[in-house]
């Protein structure tokens, strides 16, 4: 049977042989902890905690603020050395509080689950509990995990689809969770789709992942409602719209969420949180993730403690090889490039990659009109009219060109024969856009 | 050809009757004063007043009764003229003028990571808040240079703005366009200025840009009256407050963030009337 694909997109070398053979290492974090309050989509989670506090594993340092919020906990027992703005590896200073590790790893007494078994849990307490848990989607967009799991009154959910694609190069956490958790993961999985009354679950896995698609189909053999999918291995083939158009051939309207067709997208990541946080109460403060690149040692998946340095874990894996060109957090297309290895690992911190030798890319000539982005936008779009409406100045029509839709996944920045930063120019003008239509609203 | 010559003729006096009723019965009534306004104005559009184009300032004022006076560019005398006809007082109003806040050139400022991308301030400060170890500079890419509707502003050889104070018009359009805030506008004649926005604690301050103000307050004890320490960050709280001895104790400022403003220029300008 053909794999499952949407229609565009692109094939970069997925790098993956790096690190997929490698079994996911737990890491310590070092002796000093930086967790900034603001890791995920919405608004930042206000601080509870103040310079001197003593902090025990587990312990909320950070409240949510509104609907679309998460709280942050504390990955380690120690002392908080200040509640200050740190450099927060998304690329701006974000309230941080920086601990001082003591080792010890004290946990919090207060935490316990609700119930022994994670089927004997409703509805309501699922939601309740990932939103205590400050569970967030852990692909690298961090969003808060409860929000998703409550969709509007009004929209049946008939389908949970588990995106297990991980298709950004180099990144293989996914790859080795899907093996080592199997069964972890379709446990929360079925209370996801408990909680949001599906009745059917979908897993998406690519192609170049054939160990996972094998064992996953044994797994649910037997199990009619749980199907697992070979899609091709293409990118963007993870991005939530990607897949679910892939594996149930619907399509997410302008402007809409997974929810307006009746499907909710939950990463396997975030499902192994979700798992951990109901079976034992203790909230997210660890993920799993990859390190890799050809500038650093030795390649891995490691499980890290939120707030752990950049640079503690590069020293881990051997540290760093060659002519170092950049570090970047996330995959190589959508990743964020860093300044310094001084900043902390985050929920959406899905990997770290250390790239040596020359940058890619090169001079920017003028666009020759060519219109190799636009036929591989994955979402249709036609990149260069809306950077060249962006750049004349005119986010605003830029915006009926569907400047809002892009997803920024780079797909139109890889094929562009004459390297324009089109990824940057869109954001530049989504910027613009924002600040065009506070200025109109503001005027009346 | 005479019937050619009628038909041709009376066509002609009809419609020009049309016209002619036309003209009197639909004309509608434009205030001559917005005409006159609109022709005094620099036709510049910058649009530092807050209405769209000079057009649409001369007609805020006559119709709705905007405030005269709003035209920067404008001198003292256009603005009087304005006031005159529209029969109001127009108050003496120093001229202002935009001035750099910042002195971390390239030779005294790093950079913290090499930038690849679109040479623009506004985007720079969207990747890791700029690409200058320091959060609050200049970051260089000519921002202002580029909105600078008068020509006003060029980028110097150290990477900073400067600003061409007989040409600023005190518009306004570069400290909108600045993602840093470095281009504040003052009066022509405030004689002191703290040219540096870092609130860095001192020493992360001193690290990042040999210039930077570290909020010693040796500034702050030399003229009390003028100048305090917030933040980390001297700030002038009363431009007035600066006495000719206590400028010259501005001296000692450690790293120059503080010091007077190019007395000179400023005087000749005064001297013009602008």
């Amino acid at each position: 049977m053909r794999a499952k694909t949407f229609a565009k997109g692109v094939h970069p070398w997925d790098f993956k042989e790096l690190s997929k053979q490698r079994p996911t290492e737990v890491v310590k974090p070092g002796k000093r902890v930086v967790i900034p309050l603001h890791q995920h989509t919405g608004a930042p989670a206000e601080p509870l905690v103040k310079k001197g506090d003593r902090l025990l594993v587990g312990q909320k340092i950070g409240e949510a603020k509104g609907f679309i919020s998460a709280p942050v906990h504390s990955s380690v027992s120690g002392t908080v050395l200040s509640v200050a703005p740190f450099l927060s590896p998304v690329g701006r200073k974000v309230l941080c509080v920086e601990i001082e590790n003591d080792d010890g790893y004290e946990v919090n007494p207060s935490i316990r689950p609700c119930h022994e078994g994670i089927e004997e849990y409703t509805p309501q307490e699922v939601r309740e509990s990932v939103r205590e848990a400050g569970i967030v989607g852990l692909g690298g967009a961090a969003f808060p995990t409860a929000v998703k799991l409550s969709p509007p009154k009004d929209q049946t959910i008939d389908a949970v689809v588990l995106n297990g694609a991980e298709c950004e190069p180099y990144l293989t956490t996914d790859h080795r969770l899907m093996l080592e958790r199997a069964d972890e993961i379709l446990k929360a999985a079925e209370a996801v789709r408990m909680t949001v009354g599906a009745k059917e679950i979908h897993v998406g896995i690519e192609e170049n992942k054939g160990d996972v698609i094998d064992l996953w189909s044994r797994k649910v053999k037997g199990i009619p409602h749980v199907h697992v999918e070979a899609v091709k291995t293409k990118y963007p083939q993870g991005g939530e719209k990607m897949l679910i158009k892939a594996l149930l051939n619907r399509e997410v309207p302008c402007g809409g969420l997974p929810f307006n067709v009746g499907v909710i997208v939950q990463n396997v990541g975030t499902l192994n949180a979700v798992y951990d946080s109901l079976t034992t109460g203790m909230p997210l403060i660890k993920r799993g993730l990859t390190i890799s690149g050809d500038g650093v040692a030795k390649p891995s998946n490691l499980e890290v403690s939120i707030g752990t340095l950049f640079s503690d874990l590069i020293e881990g894996c051997g540290g760093y090889k060659g002519d170092v060109n950049r570090v970047l957090m996330g995959g190589p297309m959508m990743g964020i490039s860093q300044s310094t290895d001084q900043v902390p690992v985050i929920k959406a911190t899905s990997g770290i990659l250390v790239m040596a030798g020359a940058a890619p890319g090169g001079k920017e000539y003028p666009c020759i009109g060519c219109n190799s982005c636009t036929n591989h936008c994955p979402m249709g779009l036609v990149p260069t009219t809306i950077v060249s409406l962006v750049r004349a100045g005119k986010a605003m029509e830029s915006k009926d060109w569907g400047l809002t839709d892009c997803m920024e996944c780079g797909t139109c920045a890889f094929v562009c024969p004459a390297h324009i930063p089109l990824v940057q120019w869109v954001r530049y003008g989504k910027a613009e856009y924002l600040k065009e239509k506070k200025r109109l609203e503001s005027q009346g | 050809m005479l019937m050619a010559i009628i038909i041709m003729g009376g066509v002609a006096f009809f419609f020009s009757t049309v016209l002619v009723i036309a003209d009197k019965k639909l004309r509608v009534e434009v205030d001559p004063r917005i005409e006159e306004i609109a022709a005094l104005l620099p036709q510049a559009n910058c649009g530092g007043c807050g209405f769209p184009g000079c057009k649409g300032y001369a007609t805020a004022i006559v119709m709705n009764g905007a405030p005269v006076g709003k035209c920067a560019p404008s001198g003292a005398e256009v603005n009087e003229a304005i006031g005159r006809i529209m029969g109001v007082e127009v108050s003496e109003r120093v001229r202002r003028v935009v001035r750099v806040h910042c002195r971390g050139a390239e030779s005294v400022a790093a950079r913290k990571a090499l930038y690849v991308g679109i040479p623009s301030c506004q985007a720079v400060s969207m990747v890791q808040s700029g690409d200058k170890l320091c959060d609050w500079g200049c970051l260089g890419y000519g921002d202002c240079a580029k909105a600078c509707p008068f020509g006003g502003i060029t980028l110097g050889e150290n990477g900073l703005p400067q600003v061409n104070e007989e040409v600023c018009t005190g518009c306004g359009l570069c400290v909108a366009s600045c993602p840093k805030k470095i281009l504040q506008l003052h009066g022509i004649d405030e004689r002191v200025i703290v040219a540096c926005r870092s609130e860095d604690p001192p020493k992360q301050a001193k690290s990042s840009c040999a210039n930077a103000c570290i909020g010693c307050g040796i500034c702050a004890r030399a003229c009390p009256e003028a100048v305090e320490v917030k933040n980390h960050l001297a700030c002038v709280k009363d431009p007035g407050g600066f006495s000719d001895e206590c400028i010259a104790k501005l001296e000692k400022c450690p790293t120059g963030a503080i010091g007077p403003v190019d007395q000179g220029k400023a005087e000749a300008l005064r001297a013009e009337g602008a």
